[in-house]
C-alpha cells in the first residue's frame, strides 16, 4: 500500500474505525444483509467512539471538519460492510447542507447532536420522476404566512425513517425553473411528514431506503436553508463536497473484496498447492490491488485538496467517485472469480460485496452524470486556455 | 463517588511461553494489553461514575512501559491514572504487590470503592485484590457479576461455581469482578487523543512511604522455584487423507479402543 503520510491523529482515526467495524459490524453483516435490520448497534458504537463528527468543526461538537478524515473512517467501515458504510456516510450527506448554508442558530440547533451521533441525518432530493434530471422535482413548498406548506414524495432516501433530521429540496416557485427550488430542514415527527415502505434492495441491504411523504406538512420559515430559490445550489454544493465520501465507500468495499480474495487464495489448495502460487490467480490479484490503490490515491488526493481550501474541485471529485465505484464493481466481481464456486455462495462475503458495490456506480449522481460533469469541466478548462 | 481501579499489564496471548532457563515469561514479540478482567473493572467503575458522579482513578504497578496500559484506560474515559513504579518493586509476589498497591491507594486517598479484575491472565493467582483489602483493613467481595451502590453500601452478586450469591457490604471495600459483569467499552477518539497527550504521574517507593520489608523480591515471602508448562492433556491424533479413508480409519480406531 502507498504510504499516504498519515498524521498520528489520522492513523488513530483509521485504526479506531477499523477496530469498531471489525468488532461491531463484521459479526453481524451477513445477518443484517439477510434481514435488512438497520445497523443501530454499529452506529451506536461509532457514536461512542467519536467517529460521527469527523467532518464537523469543533465548535459545533465535531472533531474538526476534515473531508479526508471522514473518508478514512468511511473507507474502513465500508471495507467490512457497505451497508453500514453508507448509513454512516448518509448522515454526513444529510447534514452537509446545514453546515454549508445553515444560519448560526440552525447549526447550533442541529449539528452538535449529529456530531455526537445521537441523531442521524438524511438528504431528500430524489423523486420518482426526478433522478439524474433533478430539475423534474414535483414536491412543492408553498409559502403561507410564516410557514411553507410542503406536498409531495421523496424516493429512495437513505436513512429514511431512522434519521431525525432531514434536509429537503422542494419547489417554491415553479415558474423560476432552476432558481425555483429551495432547501429546508425538516424534523422527524413534524405533522404531515410520514414515511413510505422500506425498499427491498439488491445490496447495502441493512441501510434504510424509504420514501419521505409530505401531505400538507407545515414547515416554519426558520427552517429554510439559505435563501428561497437556492435549493439547487444547496444540492449541488452538497453533492460536490460529499462525492469523495462515495469514493471512499467504494474503495473500502473494493479493499474488503481484495482482502477476502487474498485470504482465500492462500488457503485454497488445488493441484497440490495454494492457488495464490498460481500465476493465473496472482495476475488477477495484482490487477485488483493496483486498481484499488489507484482509486484510493484519487479519493485521498481530492479529499486533501478540499481540506486544503480548493474552491473548484467538481471535476476531481467526480473523477474520484467515478473511478473508485467502477473499480469497486470490477474488483468485487474479480474476487468472486478468485473464490470460484465458493465466491458465488452466500457463506462467503464476496457476493454481498459485489451487490453492495453496484450502488456506488448509481447513487449521488450516476457514473454517466459524473462523466457529464467531467466532460463539461474539460470544455470549460480548454476554453480558459484560449 | 470516587473509585480506584487496579489494573495489570499482561502479554496479549492465551498461550504464555516460559523461558525454561530463567523461569520468566517470554515477552519478546508478544504485545502487551490491559488484563481483560481489569478492563471489566474499569468499565464497572465508569458505569458507576455515570450513575453516581465522582471520579475514576486507575493505578498499575509495573515497569515504565506499563504506562501504555494506563493510556488505554484514559482512552476509555477514566479521569486520572498513576504508575506505581520503582526498581525496589521488582520481583514482588502477591503479598508485596498488594502491599505496594495498598500503600499507593493510601497515598492517593479519598476513595469510596476499589475495583480489581478477579485475576490476571498471566499469573492467575486472584490474590492481589483480596490482599489489598487486607492491607487496607476494609471488606472484600470477590467474583462480582452484578454491582450496585446505594449510599454507603454496595450490593454485589457473586458468581460462584454452582450458584450466585448476593451480599451487601459497607463501603469503602475492595470488589473484584468477573468478565460476565459487563462488556468493556471501546476507546473513543477524544479519549485516545487525551491519552496521547496525557502525562503519566509516577509514584515511587519513597512517594508511597513503603516499608522495604514488604516490597520487592526481598519483601516477598514466596519465591518462584520453578515455572513449567504442564504437559497438555492427551494430545489428539490428526487423521489425514481422503474423507472416505479418514472415516474408515476413525471407525477402526473406535473399534480398537472398544468405545463403539
Amino acid at each position: 500500500m502507498l504510504d499516504y503520510q498519515l498524521t498520528e491523529e489520522q492513523t488513530m482515526i483509521r485504526d479506531l474505525a477499523r477496530k469498531v467495524a471489525i468488532e461491531k459490524a463484521l459479526p453481524k453483516r451477513a445477518e443484517w444483509d439477510e434481514t435488512g435490520e438497520f445497523p443501530w448497534e454499529a452506529m451506536k458504537a461509532f457514536s461512542e467512539a467519536d467517529l460521527c463528527g469527523l467532518y464537523i468543526p469543533e465548535d459545533l461538537g465535531g472533531m474538526g471538519q476534515s473531508v479526508f478524515n471522514f473518508c478514512l473512517a468511511t473507507e474502513e467501515i465500508s471495507r467490512i460492510c457497505g451497508g453500514v458504510g453508507v448509513t454512516f456516510a448518509a448522515s454526513a450527506l444529510g447534514s452537509t447542507p446545514i453546515l454549508l448554508f445553515g444560519t448560526d442558530e440552525q447549526k447550533k440547533k442541529y449539528m452538535p447532536e449529529i456530531a455526537a451521533g445521537k441523531k442521524l441525518a438524511a438528504f431528500g432530493l430524489t423523486e420518482a420522476s426526478a433522478g439524474s434530471d433533478a430539475a423534474g422535482l414535483e414536491t412543492t413548498a408553498k409559502k403561507e404566512g410564516d410557514y411553507y406548506i410542503v406536498n409531495g414524495t421523496k424516493q429512495w432516501i437513505t436513512n429514511g425513517g431512522e434519521a431525525d433530521v432531514y434536509t429537503l429540496i422542494a419547489i417554491t416557485d415553479k415558474k423560476k425553473g432552476a432558481r425555483g427550488a429551495s432547501a429546508f430542514i425538516v424534523e422527524k415527527g413534524t405533522p404531515g411528514f410520514t414515511f413510505g415502505k422500506k425498499e427491498n434492495k439488491m445490496g447495502i441491504r441493512c441501510s434504510a431506503t424509504r420514501e419521505l411523504v409530505f401531505q400538507d406538512c407545515k414547515i416554519h420559515k426558520d427552517q429554510l436553508l439559505g435563501k428561497e430559490g437556492m435549493g439547487f445550489i444547496v444540492a449541488m454544493k452538497t453533492l460536490d463536497l460529499t462525492r469523495p465520501g462515495i469514493g471512499a465507500q467504494a474503495v473500502g468495499i473494493a479493499q474488503g473484496a481484495l482482502d477476502e480474495a487474498i485470504k482465500y487464495a492462500k488457503e485454497r489448495v488445488q493441484f497440490g498447492k495454494p492457488i495464490i502460487t498460481l500465476q493465473a490467480i496472482q495476475h488477477i490479484l495484482a490487477d485488483m490491488s493496483t486498481q484499488v490503490e489507484a482509486a484510493r490515491a484519487l479519493v485521498y488526493g481530492v479529499a486533501r485538496m478540499i481540506d486544503a481550501g480548493a474552491k473548484d474541485y467538481t471535476v476531481c471529485a467526480s473523477q474520484a467517485k467515478l473511478f473508485a465505484s467502477d473499480t469497486a464493481m470490477k474488483v468485487t466481481i474479480d474476487a468472486i472469480q478468485v473464490l470460484g464456486g465458493y465466491g458465488y455462495m452466500k457463506e462467503y462475503p464476496v457476493e454481498k460485496m459485489a451487490r453492495d458495490a453496484k450502488i456506488t456506480q448509481i447513487y449521488e449522481g450516476t457514473n454517466q452524470i459524473q462523466r457529464n460533469q467531467i466532460g463539461l469541466g474539460l470544455i470549460k478548462e480548454s476554453a480558459k486556455k484560449k | 463517588m470516587n473509585i480506584i481501579v487496579c489494573i495489570k499489564q499482561v502479554p496479549d496471548t492465551t498461550e504464555v511461553k516460559i523461558n525454561p532457563e530463567t523461569n520468566t515469561l517470554v515477552r519478546e514479540g508478544v504485545p502487551s494489553v490491559v488484563n481483560p478482567f481489569d478492563e471489566n473493572a474499569v468499565e464497572a467503575a465508569l458505569k458507576l461514575k455515570e450513575k453516581h458522579g465522582g471520579k475514576v482513578t486507575v493505578i498499575t504497578m509495573g515497569p515504565p512501559q506499563a504506562s501504555e496500559a494506563l493510556k488505554t484506560t484514559i482512552a476509555m474515559g477514566v479521569d486520572e491514572v498513576y504508575l506505581i513504579s520503582d526498581r525496589a518493586f521488582a520481583g514482588s509476589d502477591t503479598w508485596a504487590t498488594s502491599y505496594t498497591l495498598s500503600q499507593a491507594i493510601k497515598k492517593i486517598g479519598d476513595y469510596n470503592l476499589i475495583l480489581c479484575g478477579k485475576q490476571a491472565i498471566d499469573g492467575d493467582t486472584a490474590q492481589v485484590g483480596p490482599g489489598i483489602a487486607e492491607w487496607l483493613n476494609i471488606p472484600q467481595v470477590t467474583f462480582a457479576v452484578k454491582l450496585e451502590v446505594e449510599g454507603n453500601k454496595a450490593k454485589v452478586e457473586r458468581m460462584l461455581e454452582e450458584v450466585n450469591e448476593v451480599v451487601e457490604c459497607p463501603l469503602p471495600a475492595v470488589i473484584t469482578v468477573v468478565k460476565q459483569i459487563n462488556e468493556p467499552r471501546m476507546p473513543s477518539l477524544k479519549g485516545m487523543m487525551r491519552a496521547k497527550k496525557a502525562e503519566i504521574k509516577t509514584l515511587n517507593a519513597q512517594d508511597i512511604e513503603g516499608d522495604p520489608k514488604n516490597m520487592g523480591l526481598n519483601g516477598s515471602p514466596t519465591q518462584v522455584v520453578k515455572i513449567f508448562s504442564p504437559p497438555p492433556k492427551g494430545g489428539g491424533e490428526m487423521l489425514t487423507g481422503e474423507p472416505s479413508e479418514i472415516v474408515d480409519n476413525l471407525i477402526a480406531k473406535i473399534k480398537e479402543r472398544k468405545i463403539g
